[in-house]
């Protein structure tokens, strides 16, 4: 790294020049900068001043009928209901799975041994497939293989659990989401100080007992945040339930396992996409989008309370 | 001492028989400890007494914590060490393929150069070890924890906020509820390594009464860097150098009459 | 003595660490599984089993014997447990059903020349074909009526088109913000503005999609005034939005990881903020940097709901102000009326599989960069 200075840095002794070329360029990435946070901004205030004047207690309390195309009747109560507890499943089958291989990454695995690696690349690999990929594996697996195979086991007439299902959506997105909570809860594991593991071994604590009794209680805030950022990427994904799960339209709110659901993200790419009369759907496309933006961020402003919540308690302690 | 808790945790049988004089307890025969390719401690010989302080002095990087760490397997967590020769504690080989690291641990408790109380209050950090050992009476861990920490010379400061959080706590107070902690499990022996090092003069010379006290009580082996130190509260010092045991005597002889030419460089501030 | 108890005293710890390993496989399990479970929908295609030909060669009933099972399964389409469960009589009534119904096929379609062809061999896929009623050979995705067209050129067309698109947009702008945040910008303005652009990450995609498709298909149509209101370029911008902060964050990372020691030197030596950032930082970084775009193109090209809502037409077209339907759109949209086990599924499975080893190769590039450089930066600080 040497040979760097510049021509230009040596004349800066001679004279106090105005430096044209470290203005313009510094400009030119802040504009770059100001451009991202407008375009963030334009979608939020878009939506907000847009979404606002449809919400109504009547829209989000309302199970609509079929026609849920027309603004005087519909509501999304259903959808609500659809996409909280897929999301909530989800989090029961990702959350054990995930905390359990951070914690076998960080506190037993060698960190050279091919296995560590092995998995390290998986994980990241699984970050990366994309979603509608997930959608396939979901039905080519779940649906078609345990599904049917559960189906013949249990000599079902007709196909149970061999069809787009809660449950088969809920593990699709288990699966999707697996890498966020295995990171988020391996970077709260790290940062715990060696010297905490040391001083529980020290004292003739297994090693068991050291991550049950020292390291996870610990790592809670930081699991938390796992499965917060789990939830915010799973609640607004569509791909991956289109054939796993989501209904164009339920009449009754699901209650089984095997039922399907009808979904938010879904709603809004079926009031974009479908919609008979575009200018008549407008301001209940526009309060759907608010509703499913609106809970994505109740979710991450919950889990921050909570991370919130517990540090201080950690840091105080009674 | 209450004689129940000593039953309990089973201490070992020559710490039970040496009460009055004082016998070896800890026998290191030709240790080495290799480190990927490097050898960190060579062929290391060395015998510590009963209710003794015994010090490791030496230049960073001499070996003296990776020696301390080694009594209590501690090295055992790094990847990549591999250790030839005997340590014997009470007699019994502790690299011995059927001896249990858990229980090796309960009877040699640790000291470490930062203090590394728990997140929890102080009484949990104190009743720590005695739950891991499956003491759940209130009436017995109230007792055991008031015990350590007046024998860690922390009772008077702490006694009226025993459940707010360790960290709470200055520094040297740390670590002497870290000393409270190792001790509450009645361990036979306890290693310090260099405890004082990050604390104020005055917290240091708190922690050196304790180790004092605490001696009547426990084997205590001290690592330091602080020579000074080593000379006040040890009754042997071992000198370490490049991994080797360059020379170990009583204290006394190690400060005013070195055998070796390389100690007494190092003990008169020659070099270190 | 108290200690020599052994190992074995500790059942539960053995247990809990097996079971530890255990769960831990699972992210191997799961790639695996998305492989081979997205591969073996698809299989058919790849082992050239499939025959989507509407006129297949008839066997005669009478040769029925002279063919092996295998050969009598595969012609009559069954699956083993259907075969399995059939005798020899209803087999060969299916025979006699099957010459049937190729001789009852409407005379308009025995005289295609296309009826023939079997539309799911790899030539027909990737080559272009001179089809019944064109005047030369094209290229033609067209999965419906009674002759389907699956030549995929189109969608990978599609696809490379919005995603590149997308890039163009967003890379520019995304590094340019990183070496801003991670440069330029006071510590205090850092805090703030990393979050934020991070938090563009956290809007569902199909609330951009939305967006592209309710207010910015039109105010671009407006500045550009093309004619098309949703086309590629619409969707590819749309796009950029979603790969704004994938990008931002790797190659944010990547500056910042490159040691202060760098940047200290070259300020020391007189050099201005934006020379040091220009001439030292970026360069130092400049894998990094490339790891971000392989893996914001592995991000785009496999994003769906954004293009299926912006536009769908499949055209074989480099025009940016055209329609475009990529592999992804293709796959939503398409799945639902494809049914299942026959050779427009089969064919949707082998663009899920094309999909899945393309990010897949991208994010093994972009994580090999990005791990050489880190390991390289961090051997420079020592």
């Amino acid at each position: 790294m040497n040979g760097t200075a510049s021509p230009a840095a040596r004349k800066g002794f001679q004279a106090e020049r105005f430096d044209f070329a470290s203005f313009f360029f510094s400009g030119l990435t802040g504009l770059a900068t100001l451009l991202i946070l407008s375009i963030l901004a334009v979608i939020l205030i878009n939506i907000a001043a847009n979404g606002w004047s449809g919400l109504s207690w009547h829209f989000v309390s309302t199970i609509p009928k079929k026609d849920f195309f027309n603004p005087e009747t519909t509501g999304v109560l259903p959808m609500i209901i659809g996409t909280t507890i897929r999301v909530f499943l989800m989090t029961i089958f990702v959350i054990p799975i995930g905390v359990i291989t951070a914690v076998y990454l960080t506190e037993y695995a060698s960190q050279k041994a091919p296995l560590t690696r092995i998995i390290r690349a998986a994980v990241n690999n699984l970050a990366a497939v994309p979603s509608i990929v997930f959608g396939l594996f979901g039905l080519g697996f779940f649906i078609n293989f345990i599904g049917r195979n559960i189906d013949s086991l249990l000599n079902n007439p007709g196909p149970v659990w061999g069809q787009p299902a809660l449950l088969w959506a809920s593990l699709t997105l288990a699966v999707m989401t697996l890498p966020v909570v295995i990171v988020a809860t391996e970077e709260s594991l790290k940062a715990i100080p060696p010297g905490l593991r040391e001083a529980s071994l020290a004292l003739g604590a297994t090693k068991l007992e050291t991550i049950v009794r020292i390291v996870l209680p610990q790592a809670l805030p930081g699991i938390m945040t796992g499965g917060i950022l789990a939830i915010s990427r799973a609640a607004g994904e569509v791909a991956p339930i289109l054939f796993t799960g989501v209904a164009y339209y339920m009449a009754s709110l699901p209650h089984r396992l095997t039922d399907q659901f009808m979904d938010l993200g879904y709603h809004v790419f079926v009031l974009s996409t479908q919609s008979p009369n575009i200018e008549q759907t407008r301001p209940i496309l526009y309060a759907t989008v608010m509703v499913l933006l609106m809970l994505t961020f109740a979710l991450n402003l919950v889990a921050i309370l909570i991370r919130a919540r517990m540090r201080k308690k950690l840091r105080a302690l009674g | 001492m209450p004689e129940p808790l000593i039953q309990k945790i089973a201490v070992g049988s020559a710490a039970a028989a040496a009460a009055g004089s004082a016998g070896p307890l800890i026998e290191i025969e030709n240790l080495s400890l290799h480190y990927g390719a490097s050898r960190a401690l060579k062929n290391i010989g060395l015998t510590m007494k009963e209710k003794l302080v015994t010090a490791f002095i030496g230049p960073s990087g001499c070996g003296k914590s990776t020696l301390l760490r080694c009594l209590n397997r501690m090295n055992d967590l790094i990847d990549g060490v591999r250790i030839e020769g005997e340590v014997k504690i009470g007699g019994c080989d502790i690299y011995g393929s059927d001896v249990d690291v858990i229980e090796l641990r309960k009877r040699v408790g640790m000291v470490f150069q930062k203090s590394n109380p728990f997140p929890k209050s102080i009484y949990d950090n104190v009743a720590y070890g005695l739950r891991l050992q499956g003491v759940k009476r209130k009436s017995e861990l109230d007792s055991i924890v008031e015990k350590s920490l007046r024998q860690a010379a922390l009772w008077e400061e702490v006694k009226d906020r025993l459940h707010t959080s360790g960290l709470g706590l200055s520094g040297g107070q740390q670590q002497r509820l870290c000393i409270a902690r190792a001790i509450a499990i009645q361990p036979e022996i306890i290693l310090m390594d260099e405890p004082a090092s990050a604390l104020d003069p005055i917290a240091t010379a708190r922690i050196e009464e304790l180790i004092l006290e605490l001696k009547k009580d426990f084997t205590i082996v001290i690592v330091t860097h602080n020579m000074q130190q080593a000379a006040r509260v040890s009754d042997y010092t071992a000198f370490f150098y490049m991994g080797e045991l360059i020379e170990f005597d009583r204290t006394a002889s190690i400060f005013t009459n070195p055998r070796q030419k390389r100690t007494e460089d190092y003990v008169t501030g020659r070099f270190g | 003595m108290g200690m020599q108890r052994g190992h074995r005293a500790r059942p539960l710890e053995w247990v809990a660490e097996r079971f530890i390993l255990m769960v831990s496989l699972s992210a191997i399990l799961m790639v695996l599984l998305i492989f081979v479970f997205v591969v073996r929908e698809a299989a058919p295609i790849f082992t050239g089993r499939m025959n989507s030909a509407l006129i297949k060669e008839t066997i005669p009933v009478e040769k029925m014997d002279s063919l092996s099972s295998r050969e009598l399964r595969d012609y009559l389409e069954l699956t083993p447990e259907q075969f399995a469960a059939m005798d020899r009589d209803t087999l060969r009534l299916m025979m006699e059903v099957k010459a049937e119904a190729m001789n009852e096929l409407p005379e308009y379609i025995r005289d295609d020349k296309d009826a023939r062809v079997n539309t799911t061999k790899w030539r027909y896929m990737l080559l272009p074909h001179r089809w019944t009623g064109y005047d030369s050979p094209e290229y033609i995705w067209q999965p419906v009526g009674q002759i389907h067209k699956y030549n995929i050129l189109p969608l990978i067309i599609g696809s490379l088109k919005t995603t590149l698109i997308g890039l163009l947009f967003s890379v520019p702008l995304a590094v340019g913000a990183a070496i801003y945040v991670s440069q330029l910008a006071r510590p205090r303005v850092r805090e703030v503005v990393k979050p934020m652009i991070e938090l563009l990450s956290a809007i569902p995609s199909v609330v951009i999609g939305f967006f592209g498709l309710l207010v910015m298909a039109s105010v671009l149509q407006g500045i550009f005034g093309y004619e098309t209101r949703l086309n590629a370029f619409v969707a590819g911008i749309a796009l950029g939005f979603a790969v704004i902060p994938i990008v931002f964050s790797i190659a944010e990372d990547a500056l910042t990881s490159v040691p202060r020691s760098y940047t200290q030197a070259a300020l020391a030596l007189g050099a201005s903020r934006w020379q040091t950032a220009w001439q030292i930082v970026l360069p130092a970084a400049l894998p990094g940097v490339f790891a971000s775009v392989v893996l914001g193109f592995g991000r785009a090209i496999g994003e769906t709901m954004i293009v299926l809502m912006i536009c769908s037409a499949s055209v074989v077209s480099w025009d940016i102000f055209d329609s475009a339907r990529s592999i992804t759109t293709t796959i939503a949209a398409e799945m639902a009326e494809a049914v299942q086990g026959g050779h427009h599924y089969r064919i949707l499975f082998m663009l899920g599989t094309l999909l899945f080893v393309v990010t897949f190769v991208s994010n093994m590039i972009g994580g090999i960069v990005m791990n050489r450089l880190k390991s390289r930066l961090e051997g420079g600080k020592a």
